[in-house]
């Protein structure tokens, strides 16, 4: 048994956090019909840590909208991974799923952490991972255990180890932040008193491509989040904005203006290699990859009005893709490349708008009024988007399917806007 | 903002008590005695005119004064857009129309002309609009005879609103163009 566990072992190589670390709050308004219930239980010895990674995990799993985390009368003895589980004893306390575990101080003054999930329907022993961590790594090492329940249960990736990237603005003051997935552990990457908007992130997670108008216009910057590099990808005569990775990471995607208006180019990351893609007296911007890598949608208000084209990511001739409304914007691609994401203008509201690809079918699932910058989880279940809250920038994220809502707010308050969900770590 | 002020006023303080000790002579020439002889010829008191020094603002021979002379119209530097609109309205020729000549006048004067949005809609859309209301001034700039290598057009998009108020007058004061000289921006 032991060894079984050991051979999953691997270490978390993390960096080390640090000292002062900003905050998003979470509240969570809406959820989905049928949420699975499951029992997470403390784990044993994890009052050892600074943190309770059975609270965590069950945040994590109830912040999904798919989970509903049952509250446990105290257990004794406290069960472990190791124990025997009575399976009729947690179906009358009606979970369908159970998750133990345990933690234990190492010699060298780390950690081990150990679970198992339990499907208690189906009465079957669905495993775990053993990790070791130290004190820094408790955050990192719940959202994996997340992950691995969800997965299991599910039978799609979880997200809960993913980072986010957005601004603050607080007074004259931007900061452009990564975060948790959950909104906690953030830390600033950049801080400017210009605006910083349209963080995109690299294919692999270790970049960001943004613009920034420290030089007063408008400037494509690629940033290296490990060792704070950055590097201007487009700084030409004119406006240089709307950033967007091709799926490969060797290519961006910009809207330029050095040749008049905005027009839509593409460039590698390090700024050689200009090619202009679009030739139109319209504005064309917010150009985003399909995940294939074979088109590139982007908007433009070539037919009179602001909509969403796409044309082959080489260049070629636009097609229209929406039709419905005045004002449609922001294209997004679902991580499966079958819907399709952005912002309509609908009665004077902007909301956000899910497109079907394949059946053309149109819904709106935001009620907010404000809506910009939508972003899809990787797994393409949640879509995050910045909205106006009480007059305040929060985040919120809805289900795909609209049905679950949450919101994200600056907890030492400011504005918070221009949100990109990062891509799965490996 | 604030805190640059108050360096300079800090600055400006510390500079006058440095001034008054410098000028406070430890023994002090008995007033108005020299020069009288008495039952001589009185000599004459050559005057000690004091040469005005003012770093309020650029020199005053500089070409660039007018800029900031509140009575010229060259002070004047936003140009407004209706709702929608990218075409410079009549009323701003004659604004649009001095740059020019002084442009022409001034091959060393650049400009940056930021192109600004209201705040509705996307923030990327909305650098698309921002930019499409400074190449209007710019293109009417170049057809009164003003070099492109003297203008750049950028967009700030929604970004820097010069009122923050959520309202279509609030909003008509974000549809403009600012005109930024070099040493502007």
């Amino acid at each position: 048994m032991l060894t079984r566990w050991a051979s999953l072992c691997f270490v978390l190589l993390l960096a080390a956090a640090p000292s002062a670390r900003a905050q998003l709050s979470i509240e969570i308004t809406g959820a989905t019909a049928q949420r699975t219930p499951i029992a997470v239980a403390p784990f044993a010895g994890e009052a050892a840590l600074p943190a309770s990674i059975s609270g965590i995990v069950r945040a994590d799993l109830e912040r999904s909208g798919l989970f509903r985390a049952l509250e446990l009368p105290p257990l004794n003895p406290v069960p472990t991974e190791a124990s025997n589980v009575n399976y009729a004893e947690w179906r009358s306390r009606l979970a369908d799923a159970l998750v133990l575990g345990s933690v234990a101080s190492r010699a060298d003054g780390r950690y081990e952490v150990r679970f198992r999930l339990f499907d208690i329907v189906k009465q079957e022993d669905l495993r775990g991972v053993a990790y070791t961590l130290t004190r820094d790594q408790v955050r990192a090492t719940a959202h994996r255990i997340a992950d691995y329940v969800y997965e299991k249960l599910t039978g799609e990736r979880g997200v809960f180890s993913t980072r986010i990237a957005y601004v603050v603005k607080r007074g004259t003051r931007y900061e452009l932040q990564i975060a948790d997935a959950d909104g906690a552990g953030a830390e600033t990457a950049l801080a400017s008193f210009e605006p910083i908007i349209s963080p995109v992130w690299s294919p692999d997670g270790r970049r960001l491509a943004y613009v920034s108008f420290e030089n007063k216009k408008p400037v494509v910057y690629v940033h290296s989040l490990l060792d704070g590099k950055r590097q201007v990808a487009a700084n030409f005569k004119g406006s240089n904005s709307a950033p967007a990775w091709s799926p490969d990471a060797k290519t961006l995607a910009v809207s330029l203006s050095r040749e008049g208006g905005s027009q839509i180019f593409t460039i590698n990351p390090d700024g050689s290699r200009l090619r202009r893609l679009t030739s139109s007296s319209a504005i064309d911007t917010e150009p985003r990859y399909s995940p294939d890598g074979k088109w590139l949608y982007f908007t433009s208000d070539r037919g009179g009005t602001p909509q969403i084209y796409r044309m082959p990511s080489g260049g070629g001739e636009p097609q229209r893709v929406t039709f419905e409304g005045g004002y449609n914007v922001s294209p997004r691609i679902s991580p499966d490349g079958k819907m399709l994401a952005y912002i309509t203008r609908n009665d004077g509201k902007f909301q956000v708008a899910l497109l079907d690809l394949q059946n053309k079918q149109v819904q709106i699932i935001t009620d907010s009024d404000r809506d910009e910058s939508p972003s899809f989880a990787p797994n393409g279940r949640m879509i995050l988007l910045a909205t106006v809250l009480g007059g305040r920038g929060v985040l919120s994220a809805v289900s795909a399917d609209g049905r679950f809502k949450q919101r994200l707010s600056a907890a030492t308050g400011g504005d918070v806007r221009e949100p990109a969900w990062g891509p799965f770590i490996e | 903002m604030g805190a640059k002020f108050k360096a300079v006023l800090t600055a400006i303080v510390a500079a006058g008590v440095l001034a008054a000790c410098a000028t406070t002579p430890e023994e002090q020439a008995p007033a108005g005695v020299e020069g009288r002889k008495p039952g001589g010829e009185p000599t004459a008191v050559k005057p000690q005119p004091v040469k005005p020094v003012d770093v309020t603002g650029k020199p005053s021979g500089s070409p660039f004064a007018v800029l900031k002379d509140p009575n010229n119209i060259l002070s004047k530097r936003s140009v407004y857009f209706d709702f929608d609109k990218f075409d410079v309205k009549e009323q701003y020729r004659p604004l649009v129309e001095a740059h020019a000549k002084f442009l022409r006048e001034n091959p060393s004067a650049k400009m940056l002309i930021q192109g600004n949005a209201d705040e509705r809609g996307s923030r990327e859309y909305n650098v698309g609009l921002g930019q499409r209301r400074s190449d209007a001034v710019k293109k009417m700039l170049q057809l009164l005879g003003v070099k492109d290598n003297q203008m750049e057009a950028v967009s700030l998009g929604e970004e820097k609103p010069a009122c923050t108020e959520h309202g279509e007058d609030c909003y008509a004061k974000n549809r403009r163009d600012d005109m930024l000289y070099n040493g502007e921006y």
